[in-house]
C-alpha cells in the first residue's frame, strides 16, 4: 500500500465500460434460446456457428430493451442507428467478426446520479456476446495444449454502457456500478449478476497530479467479477501507477488482467499490439430508424427505477438507510411494495423485513420468494398489530415460527393458539396486583429507590399472560401499584 | 500510397503468411485498386449522406421467439474435432 500522504498528491480518474446481457428469450441475430447453464453447444444454430451463406436477423425485443435501458440512463435515443463489423480472430466468435455498433449507437449522452454527483454516460450500444473457451491442460490460456469452445453464449444480446471518465475513487466506481446493476434489474432487462457474468465490467483508470487538467495515460483493467473485486483492482492499480510515476517512470497504455486470487493486475497486451478492428457497416443488417412514437411507447412501460423507489420509501417515513438497503435487494423491495399496497403500515413492514425476515433469509440462504410467506399474510399480521389485536412481540414470534416456515395465516394462528392481546383493564389490573403481592421484597426495594425493578414486574406480568398483555396497560398499573 | 509495411500489417491481421515476392505483388495490386477507387474523390459529396446499404430498407426485425430446430448432433457434424460436446480447437497463440 502506498502511503496516504503520497496518494493525496494524485487525483484518480476512472471510467467504466459495462456489458449487460439482455434477458430476451432468443439471441440477438439468431433464434437460438438465450439461456445460461445449458449443456455445451446445445443452444446454437447455423447463424451462431457462422456457417457460409446464413443471414442475421435482428431481434426486435433487443431493440426495445436497448431503448428502455437508454431512457432509464437518461440517454438520447437517436432517430437512426446501425450495426458494424468489428473484426478479430478468436475461436469464441466463429464468423471472424463481432456484430456491434461503432459510430451510430442506440443510446448517447446519458447520466446517472450517485450520492448527488452526476456521472456521464457517453453511449450505450448493442452487440453480440462471444462464446466461452475452456483451455485444456492448464488453468489459463498460458501453457494450455488446446482449447474447447462452447458457443451457447455466442450471440447473446449485450448492451455495452460506456461512462465518461467522471469517477474519482474506487468507491465511487463501485457505487456507480451498483446503481447501474440496480437500474438494469428494476428495468427488467438484465439479471445484473457479476459472478455469473450476466453483467461484466472493464475499468479505465489513470492518475494525474492533483490540480492537473490533463489526464494521465490510462490502463484498462479486465476480468473484474464482483463489486469488491472492482474496488480491489482499482486500489491496486492506483498504487501501481503512483509507484511508477514516483520512481520517474511512465505508465504505458495497455490492457491488464485482474487476478482476484493473487490480488494483482498483469499486463495482457500493450497498445502496440492492440487490435486493429477495421470496423465497417454490417452489410447483412439494415439500419434502424427509431421513431419518436416507438420511443414514447417504450417510455410508457418504464417500471419504477431505484432512485424513484428510494425517494418514495423515504416519503413513506422510511429512513434513508432503510430505503437504500431495501432497494438494493430487489425481491424484498417488490415484496414490500405488495405489503404496503395491501394497506400495511410501511414502518412496521420495513422493520419486519429488515429484522426477522432478513435474518431468516440470510440464515437459510433463500430468497423471500422461495419462502411460504405471502404479502397478504404479512399485511394481515401487521394490521393486527396496528389494531392492537396482538402485541408486536407476539407478531414477531408467529412470523418466524409459523408464517415464514409454514405459510400460516396470522389470524388463524392467533385464534388457534389464543394469542390475542389482553387489553381489558380489569383483567390486567388483577394480574398486576397478584404479581405485586407475590413479591414483597422487590416491592420494598423498588420503594427504596431501585426503580429499575419496574422491568422485573412488567416481565412477570408478561410471563403470566404469555406475552399477551398490552404492554402500555401493564406499565401503567405496575407504576400505579408500586408508587400508589 | 500503399507500402510493403501496410501489406505486412494487413496480412498479419488476416493471419496470412506472405513471401517477399507476394508482398511486392500485393503492394502493387492493392495500390492500383486504391488508385482506381480514388477517382471517386473527384465527385463533390459534401452534401450526400453516407450510404451503408444499397437498398432503401430499415427496421427488418423478427419477434423474440426461440426456435431450436436443428439438433446439436447435426450442428456439430462438421466440426473437425470435438471433445465432450465442445468444439476442439488448436492451441491459441
Amino acid at each position: 500500500m502506498v502511503e496516504q500522504e503520497l496518494r493525496d498528491k494524485y487525483e484518480v480518474v476512472i471510467g467504466l465500460e459495462v456489458h449487460a446481457q439482455l434477458k430476451t428469450n432468443s439471441k440477438i441475430f439468431a433464434p437460438d434460446k438465450n439461456e445460461f447453464g445449458q449443456e455445451p453447444n446445445s443452444l446454437t444454430s447455423p447463424i451462431t456457428l457462422g456457417m457460409p451463406g446464413v443471414l442475421p436477423v435482428l431481434n426486435k425485443e433487443v431493440v426495445n430493451m436497448g431503448i428502455l435501458t437508454g431512457l432509464a440512463l437518461n440517454c438520447e435515443i437517436p432517430s437512426r442507428c446501425k450495426f458494424d463489423r468489428k473484426q478479430y480472430f478468436y475461436p469464441d466468435l466463429p464468423k471472424g467478426y463481432q456484430i456491434s455498433q461503432y459510430d451510430e449507437p442506440i443510446c448517447v449522452n446519458g447520466h446517472i446520479d450517485i450520492n448527488g454527483k452526476r456521472i456521464g454516460i457517453t453511449r450505450a450500444h448493442l452487440e453480440e456476446d462471444a462464446g466461452k473457451l475452456v483451455h485444456a491442460g492448464a488453468n489459463g490460456l498460458a501453457g494450455s495444449l488446446y482449447s474447447l469452445v462452447d458457443l451457447n453464449r455466442a450471440g447473446t444480446p449485450l448492451l455495452e454502457i460506456v461512462s465518461e471518465p467522471d469517477m474519482r475513487s474506487p468507491q465511487e466506481a463501485r457505487a456507480y456500478m451498483e446503481e447501474l446493476r440496480d437500474i438494469v434489474r428494476y428495468a427488467g432487462v438484465c439479471d445484473g449478476n457479476l459472478e455469473e457474468g450476466s453483467m461484466r465490467c472493464d475499468a479505465n483508470i489513470s492518475i494525474m497530479p492533483k490540480g492537473s487538467k490533463e489526464f494521465g495515460t490510462r490502463a484498462e483493467i479486465k476480468n473484474i467479477n464482483s463489486f469488491s473485486a472492482l474496488e480491489r483492482a482499482l486500489e491496486y492499480e492506483i498504487d501501481r501507477q503512483i509507484e511508477i510515476v514516483e520512481e520517474g517512470g511512465e505508465v504505458v497504455q495497455e490492457t491488464r488482467l485482474w487476478n482476484d486470487d493473487t490480488r494483482e493486475t498483469k499486463s495482457m497486451r500493450s497498445k502496440e499490439d492492440a487490435n486493429d478492428y477495421r470496423y465497417f457497416p454490417e452489410p447483412d443488417l439494415m439500419p434502424l430508424e427509431i421513431s419518436r412514437e416507438w420511443v414514447e411507447k417504450i417510455r410508457a412501460t418504464m417500471p419504477e427505477l431505484p432512485a424513484q423507489k428510494r425517494e418514495r420509501y423515504q416519503s413513506l417515513g422510511l429512513s434513508e438507510y432503510d430505503a437504500r438497503i431495501l432497494v438494493e435487494q430487489m425481491p424484498l423491495a417488490l415484496f414490500f411494495d405488495k405489503v404496503i399496497e395491501l394497506g400495511a403500515n410501511p414502518k412496521t413492514a420495513v422493520n419486519f423485513m429488515m429484522g426477522e425476515i432478513s435474518a431468516y433469509l440470510k440464515e437459510n440462504h433463500v430468497e423471500i420468494t422461495e419462502t411460504k410467506l405471502t404479502p397478504e399474510n404479512l399485511a394481515e399480521l401487521i394490521n393486527m398489530i396496528e389494531k392492537g389485536t396482538i402485541s408486536n412481540n407476539i407478531g414477531k414470534q408467529i412470523l418466524v415460527e409459523d408464517m415464514i416456515t409454514n405459510g400460516a395465516k396470522a389470524s388463524e394462528i392467533v385464534e388457534k393458539k389464543g394469542l390475542s392481546q389482553i387489553s381489558d383493564e380489569g383483567a390486567i389490573k388483577e394480574i398486576v396486583q397478584k404479581i405485586v403481592e407475590a413479591n414483597p421484597q422487590q416491592v420494598e426495594a423498588y420503594r427504596n429507590g431501585k426503580t429499575n425493578l419496574l422491568g422485573f414486574f412488567v416481565g412477570q406480568v408478561m410471563k403470566e399472560t404469555k406475552g399477551r398483555a398490552n404492554p402500555q396497560t401493564v406499565n401503567k398499573f405496575v407504576r400505579e401499584f408500586l408508587e400508589g | 500510397m500503399i507500402t510493403v509495411k501496410d501489406v505486412e500489417h494487413v496480412a498479419k491481421l488476416a493471419r496470412l503468411e506472405l513471401t517477399e515476392e507476394e508482398k511486392e505483388l500485393y503492394t502493387k495490386q492493392l495500390g492500383d485498386v486504391l488508385k482506381y477507387v480514388d477517382q471517386m474523390n473527384e465527385v463533390d459529396t459534401s452534401n450526400v449522406k453516407p450510404m451503408t446499404q444499397v437498398i432503401d430498407f430499415s427496421n427488418v426485425m423478427r419477434e423474440d421467439v426461440p426456435n431450436q430446430e436443428i439438433s446439436k448432433e447435426a450442428l456439430m457434424a462438421n466440426a473437425p474435432e470435438e471433445e465432450n460436446g465442445f468444439f476442439k480447437v488448436p492451441k491459441i497463440n
